[in-house]
């Protein structure tokens, strides 16, 4: 079997070096004299806030890109790798940010796919049943459980991520590449995981990009931190505490804000009583959920992903049916009415997906701005689009929200997530809401960018405006939340004061235990 | 980078493509054993040698550009329409309908009523494909095509039978044609046969521009178009755009039948559509979907297709071989366009280009 022989032939890599990495893009340095090292059986975190070039450097070193300087060595071997071919043959896996996974196929018809030419075949023939029989001693001896014939729209995301874990070790990898491999994960699959990684480094090297401390802390061996493509620090992870690591990653000390439980809660504004709707595959997502928000309080809605949480938001945003039940916004019944008339009745709304539903990526920065308002006297006056009021208004609030851009006409889709979260947070706050739902509004982005948009959602609170914060950071809604609202599967399994709730407390009520 | 070299850049690119289109093209024509530079001097040069060669590819460039202004807007706003050719050929009816009708109506109204007649014939037709992708979800590449099929067939009915020329009967000629229109409908004529449809074409460019860039309307198909998920959380109604712009686009479609019948034909005969409705498609990708570029690319294509008229009988070049040539011609343009907006590609020849002059210097 070839993908078995392969595995044996090769060396183990016992030390991976990259020295001097240089690599341009247009207008940007994207890598700038980098090197770094890893020796066998070691961890190196590489850390640093977004657009800070450690994907881009992690796919020179698999040969996504060529670099414009520098060498990689392997073993003390100078290599060169022309694609992620060269790269899989030398026994370097990656794992990406977003899977490569086609979901109508089963977990051995998508590692099938990715052995590609490693693939056990006679001509014309695909042995499916020895690439299972591949999957299942990887999984044994490495302790990671995939079904080989579940689907994968059938998968959770982190099972998704074991699928692709599973697919890089049977095509050979003796050294791991994950970029960001806890971003979309819940609290306790990030545990899962990084016990899964430490048991794996008996056998393997492994690098991996967060910009997440505890995991970094928990368990890397080395830290390496880049800034505007440049390492700015590196270092023994046990040497340095988190903060220490954070304040070297920005440059500058950083305290999230929290709640400090002060103000003036007001009346009842939203309120979802016995509110039924389906998924899209006709299943009930939310089973009679009820659930109230006051004016001036942020309520945290906790809970694993896919148990309601999405279609909440878009239930409450009119963009999904009602089935029953009712929902009241300022008194007002607005259960299957349009997005419009719901906008139009002072909802503002952070969407999941940035990239998809927040922006229209090819837009302007500032087409984006007025996305919601562009039929609003502020911004035309009868059909007329005014130009000068839109400019002047983006402008304005590029400065504000320290939105880092070339300028306002720069297309939105081209910029960091970060920053596109702040194009979003900054239509939506400018738009002056009577209530805010804020879905995963930290998802993936930078510890500067998080303090950033926590303290604004705070400010918004300050101000009498009332938060549902749906999250899968827990740190998030302790930090941010009056009360915090535990959904599984559908329902409000539970809602908690701020002084009641512990993380182990919510991490049992979100499992699905009843108190 | 400098801005000298980028000019230089790009010129050079499109010196390349240029070389390589003719490149290409003069082998397919030595191997079918044709004069290739006759050839290309009568496709290329020849329709701009004289006024009446020059008039002769406007008019083709006329229903080229309103057709291609109308499926730019369905584009943008996420709809490919590729049912001009139907639209056209309602509109075609809807305009002859009217003249027939009202033969004694004077010109001044009866020229615009007919015209606006040929817009709701085609915008009808646009509709009902946009309603059907909005509200069901059908394919508008499905149902567009089947409605061309539908429209060119009904087309052909009403010329053979209501819309038939009663002098016909009598005489007999065989051809399926209406009676010749009231003057009353016709466009009048610059020179030649070039009539005053092209300040049509000229004033919809920019109707069209205005509509897209400077409205509220343009705005929220744009944005249909660009990001229909996040258009639809920004609480634009996107099904209703789409409907809204494929009956524009089937508007444009029907008007540039009515421009067509009132410059040119006069009377509705089968042929006028002249595949327009497709290469219409072609023409609005190339002009990149604005009607800045659109103008041009109408007038090119409008060389290409009366070029190719001219092949057969001066340099006996059959006329599906300039055709031949026309996409050859289309994909290397297109390459170029893919290779100019290709930033990497440029910042790299930068280097290298300024590594060269570091050695030398």
């Amino acid at each position: 079997m070839p993908c078995s022989d392969s595995f044996s032939i090769m060396d183990k890599i016992r030390s991976l070096r990259m020295e001097h990495i240089t690599k341009r893009f247009p207008g940007v340095l994207a890598s700038d004299d980098i090197s770094i090292d890893v020796g066998e059986g070691e961890v190196l975190a590489l850390v640093g806030e977004n657009g800070a070039g450690k994907t881009t450097l992690m796919n020179i070193l698999m040969g996504l890109y060529q670099p414009d300087e520098g060498r990689i060595l392997i073993n003390g071997e100078p290599v060169r790798f022309r694609g992620p071919e060269d790269a899989f043959r030398a026994g370097l896996g990656m794992v990406h940010q977003t899977y490569m996974l086609v979901p109508n196929m089963t977990v051995t018809e998508n590692i099938a796919l990715g052995l590609g030419r490693n693939l056990p075949k006679r001509p014309g023939h695909l042995d499916l049943k020895a690439v299972r029989k591949r999957i299942e001693e990887i999984s044994q001896r490495y302790g990671l459980a995939v079904n080989p014939d579940a689907y994968i729209w059938q998968l959770s995301v982190g099972e998704q991520q074991k699928v692709e874990l599973v697919k890089t070790l049977c095509l050979g990898a003796k050294f791991l590449i994950l970029d960001e491999p806890t971003s979309a994960l819940t609290p306790q699959e990030v545990d899962e995981l990084i016990a899964l990684l430490h048991r794996m480094t008996d056998e393997l090297s492994i690098i991996f990009i967060s910009h997440k401390l505890q995991e970094v802390k928990a368990l890397s061996n080395k830290v390496t931190i880049l800034r505007h493509g440049k390492v700015v620090f590196s270092g023994n992870t046990d040497d340095y505490s988190s903060q220490e690591i954070a304040a070297r990653m920005t440059g500058h000390e950083i305290v999230l804000p929290k709640n400090k439980g002060t103000g003036q809660k007001g009346d009842v504004v939203l309120s979802l009583s016995d509110v039924t709707v389906m998924s899209d595959r006709k299943i009930p997502a939310l089973n009679s959920l009820t659930l109230d928000v006051r004016a001036g309080e942020i309520v945290g809605l906790a809970g694993v992903s896919g148990n309601g949480q999405r279609e909440l938001a878009e239930v409450i945003n009119g963009l999904r049916k009602v089935e029953s039940g009712s929902i009241r916004f300022f008194g007002n019944e607005i259960a299957n009415k349009t997005p419009r008339e719901i906008i139009d009745s002072g909802m503002g709304y952070i969407p999941e997906e940035r990239n998809t539903e927040g922006i229209v990526p090819p837009f302007s920065i500032k087409e984006n701005f007025v996305l919601k308002d562009i039929s609003s006297p502020s911004f035309s006056s009868w059909v007329l689009v005014d130009g000068k009021k839109i400019d002047s208004t983006a402008e304005k609030l590029v400065k504000r929200f320290d939105v880092r851009c070339p300028g306002i006409d720069t297309a939105s889709g081209s910029l960091s997530g970060g920053n596109i979260q702040k194009v979003i947070l900054a239509r939506e706050i400018e738009r002056k809401p009577k209530f805010l739902v804020a879905v995963y509004p930290t998802r993936g982005l930078d510890m500067g960018a998080v303090e950033f948009i926590h303290s604004e959602l705070l400010k918004l609170r300050e101000s009498g405006i009332g938060i549902l914060l749906i999250s899968e950071e827990l740190d998030e809604i302790l930090d941010l939340s009056d009360r915090i609202a535990v959904i599984y599967k559908g329902s409000v399994q539970r809602v908690l004061d701020r002084s009641e709730a512990t993380p182990d407390r919510l991490g049992i009520l979100m499992a699905g235990v009843q108190e | 980078m400098t801005k000298g070299f980028r000019i230089a850049f790009r010129c050079t690119i499109i010196v390349i493509a240029a070389i390589a289109a003719v490149l290409i093209a003069s082998v397919i024509l030595w191997l079918i054993g044709a004069d290739v530079s006759d050839t290309f001097f009568t496709i290329v040069i020849e329709p701009l040698s004289r006024m009446l060669h020059i008039s002769e590819v406007l008019i083709r460039a006329i229903p080229l550009c309103i057709i291609a202004l109308g499926i730019s807007v369905a584009y943008r706003s996420g709809i490919i329409n590729i049912g001009a050719e139907g639209q056209m050929a309602m509109g075609l009816l809807a305009f002859t309908g009217v003249a027939l009708a009202f033969p004694d109506v004077p010109r001044p109204l009866l020229l615009p009523l007919a015209l606006i007649a040929s817009m709701i014939g085609g915008g009808i037709w646009g509709f009902i494909p946009g309603i059907l992708k909005a509200k069901l979800n059908v394919s508008e590449l499905l149902s567009t095509v089947m409605l061309n099929y539908i429209a060119a067939q009904f087309y052909s009915l009403c010329l053979r039978t209501i819309y038939l020329d009663p002098a016909e009967q009598v005489y007999g000629t065989g051809t399926p044609q209406s009676m010749k229109l009231t003057e009353n409908v016709w466009l009048g004529r610059l020179t030649g046969r070039l009539h005053y449809g092209i300040i049509i074409a000229l004033v919809l460019a920019v109707l069209i521009y205005l509509l897209m860039w400077k409205t509220t309307m343009g705005f929220k198909m744009r944005a249909s178009g660009s990001g229909a998920r996040a258009a639809r959380y920004g609480g634009i109604s996107v099904g209703f755009w789409l409907a809204a712009s494929m009956a524009i686009s089937g508007a444009f479609a029907g008007l540039a039948g009515g421009v067509e019948l009132a410059g040119v034909h006069r009377r509705a005969i089968e042929g006028i559509t002249n595949n327009y409705g497709f290469s219409g498609v072609v023409v609005a990708l190339f002009g990149g979907l604005h009607p800045f570029g659109i103008i041009p690319a109408s007038f090119l294509f409008g060389l290409l297709i009366y070029g190719s008229t001219l092949a057969p009988s001066k340099v006996g070049v059959p006329a599906n071989i300039v055709q031949v040539m026309q996409g050859i011609i289309i994909i290397v343009i297109v390459t170029a366009q893919m290779v100019l907006s290709n930033t990497y590609f440029q910042d790299r020849v930068w280097r290298k280009y300024q590594a060269l002059r570091k050695k030398e210097g």
